[in-house]
């Protein structure tokens, strides 16, 4: 059941002294805009052992203003490099479906967190007049579950590439052994050669020399 | 020669082409600066990287450091627009749907009268028009409301969503909005994807419409003046070489690279020549001044520029009228581009200020040391803004 009409129903039945200590114990509601599956799941489990969050994940992001309105989060969180992200801005704006202004988290007591957010990457679309010490433990948690995401994305990137370098060279080598009948380390020595003459990367050069080879053949 | 590293944030569209030329021509290290052009994935990253100091610089759309002058949108941080890096350079498009209905009407596609092709989509759309645009502070909202509003299409409910660019032409095909306005290559790309045909170019609604400035952070402007005047005198020079002929093709190629647009260099062609492919079955259209870099003091942030801008936000927004061009004026600094640029001896106007929409054609006013030609200036409905001083 949603939380809030939970509180609803306090509020009739127990009267407004009570009320008031339901809604401070009463769940944020997060959402989280990412559609990589096991990304989702990474920050969505962060976020509810940091704490009482409710949070809901959208991927598809076709009408995602209007997705998020109908979640009426108090947070809402995307990788700064999505470029869906530009849909969120219309919720920043008066006549936007959601009726409360969502701000980027910019200033108040936590000072810097948006500066810090920026950095890890992530993008963090908080209700204006949400108190700084409710936001704080959600923001905290977000940065670092993506700063290790975007650390792990560079780090499979960079894999990856040093990967198929590795793939263009070995294959270069095995030419330059066949054409000229020289042994692998001398393959690789005049790769090397080559692209210290030519100020280029060793990966270049060998990528230049498969493709002219696979024209030539 | 040792230069200063300069982040600089882009979006990756042609009219990133003064900043892309500046860096490709080396007019960077000629001002003993060196550009490190950043694409950005969105307009609100790209925002933020400006505003919390990732880059010093950033190619912008013009209403964006208005909209936070006046305090609207999530970021507050004072920013600069140095000068204008574009003119023009949008499209209005409409999905196959509505381009089939248009056709069947009779409507002839003429790519230039914003009156008519108003009147002509009124006719065939539903009750309700969604448009696409790339970000809720944008030239591309200015110029729909504008035309919107002056056109039968006022008697519509009309819609206006933000869509990443890159995603228009899948929005259009999903049928998640009915038309958009885009920034090029965007437009040719949804034609060359058999999802609709364009409409009207940007200027027939505003023959000088601010599209895209040079921002900066003000508390960077006042520490690093220096670094600031090189940059804008790279950038000015860019542009003036842009604005040669025979520049053309070779900036096409440069801005179809890989590292910055990723399209094939045709595509970039048709925004910078003028030459447009309209729709599915290769029809043609000729824009003279699609988009302009230069000519006609077409760099020079011009105040009244700004509160142009302004004026359309407070209206929307309930925000008072003369407060917000008063705010908004401060934003577009023409005092810096006088005090960087005339050095170089750029011509620069007499006033800081002008009637905009009042130049039916290209005419001669008074500059600091002579005259100089300012282009035309109309809008579709031939109305005439006097900025409040």
């Amino acid at each position: 059941m949603d939380p809030k009409a939970v509180g609803l129903t306090l509020l009739i039945e127990v009267g407004p002294t009570s009320v008031q200590m339901v809604c401070m114990s009463q769940n944020l509601t997060v959402v989280v805009v990412e559609q990589n599956q096991e990304r989702a799941f990474a920050i969505v489990d962060a976020l509810k052992e940091a704490g009482d969050a409710d949070v809901f994940v959208i991927g598809n992001v076709s009408g995602l203003a209007r997705q998020i309105a109908v979640h009426d989060p108090d947070i809402v969180l995307i990788d700064i490099d999505n470029p869906s992200r530009d849909m969120l801005e219309e919720l920043t704006v008066a006549s936007s479906p959601l009726e409360r202004p969502v701000a980027m988290f910019v200033t108040g007591a936590a000072g810097g967190l948006a500066k810090a957010a920026v950095e890890a990457g992530v993008s963090a679309y908080v209700v204006d007049g949400l108190q700084a010490e409710r936001i704080k433990p959600v923001i905290d948690t977000a940065i670092a579950r993506f700063q290790v995401l975007r650390q792990m994305r560079v780090e499979l990137a960079e894999t990856r590439r040093a990967l198929e370098e590795r793939k263009v060279i070995d294959r270069a080598k095995g030419l330059i052994i066949k054409a000229k009948g020289v042994s692998e380390d001398e393959a690789y020595a005049l790769l090397r050669k080559t692209a210290m003459n030519q100020n280029r990367r060793v990966a270049e050069v060998a990528e230049a020399l498969v493709t002219a080879s696979g024209l030539l053949s | 020669m040792r230069t200063v590293t300069l982040p600089v944030a882009y979006m990756p569209l042609v009219d990133a082409a003064p900043l892309i030329v500046a860096r490709e021509m080396g007019f960077d290290h000629a001002e003993g600066i060196s550009l490190d052009l950043r694409p950005a994935p969105s307009w609100s990253s790209l925002r933020d990287m400006l505003a919390f100091g990732h880059v010093d610089a950033a190619h912008l759309l013009s209403p964006v450091p208005v909209a936070m002058a006046l305090g609207l949108g999530g970021i507050a941080t004072s920013l600069s627009a140095v000068s204008v890096l574009s003119l023009n350079g949008n499209v209005i498009g409409v999905g196959t749907h509505l381009a089939q209905r248009l056709a069947d009407q009779g409507f002839a596609f003429d790519f230039a009268d914003a009156q008519a092709a108003g009147a002509a989509l009124a006719k065939v759309a539903g009750d309700v028009l969604v448009f696409g645009v790339p970000f809720p502070f944008s030239m591309h909202v200015e110029l729909l409301r504008y035309w919107v509003a002056g056109t039968d299409l006022a008697s519509k409910q009309v819609e206006i969503r933000t869509v990443p660019p890159p995603l228009m032409a899948q929005a259009l095909a999903g049928g998640e909005i009915d038309a958009f306005c885009v920034g090029e290559p965007w437009g040719s790309f949804a034609v060359d994807d058999n999802v609709g045909a364009l409409l009207l170019p940007g200027r027939a609604i505003w023959s000088c419409a601010p599209e895209k400035v040079l921002a900066v952070r003000n508390d960077w402007a006042e520490t690093e003046p220096h670094l600031l005047g090189s940059l804008m005198r790279a950038v000015w020079r860019a542009a003036r070489w842009l604005s040669q002929p025979d520049s053309r093709t070779t900036a096409s190629e440069m801005l179809s690279r890989k590292t910055y647009l990723d399209v094939s260099p045709e595509l970039v062609d048709r925004a910078l020549m003028g030459e447009f492919t309209i729709s599915a079955r290769g029809e043609t259209r000729q824009v003279e001044g699609f988009v302009e870099f230069f000519d006609g003091a077409a760099t020079f942030p011009w105040r009244s520029q700004a509160k142009w801008v302004a004026h359309q936000l407070a209206m929307r927004n309930g925000l008072d009228a003369s407060t917000a061009e008063r705010q908004a004026a401060k934003v577009f600094r023409s005092d810096l581009y006088r005090r960087e640029l005339q050095g170089l001896g750029v011509e620069t106007p007499g006033a800081s200020e002008k009637l905009e929409g009042a130049l039916a054609e290209s005419t001669a006013v008074a500059s600091a040391n002579g005259s100089l030609i300012l282009s035309q200036n109309v809008f579709f409905d031939r109305r005439i803004f006097e900025p409040t001083s």
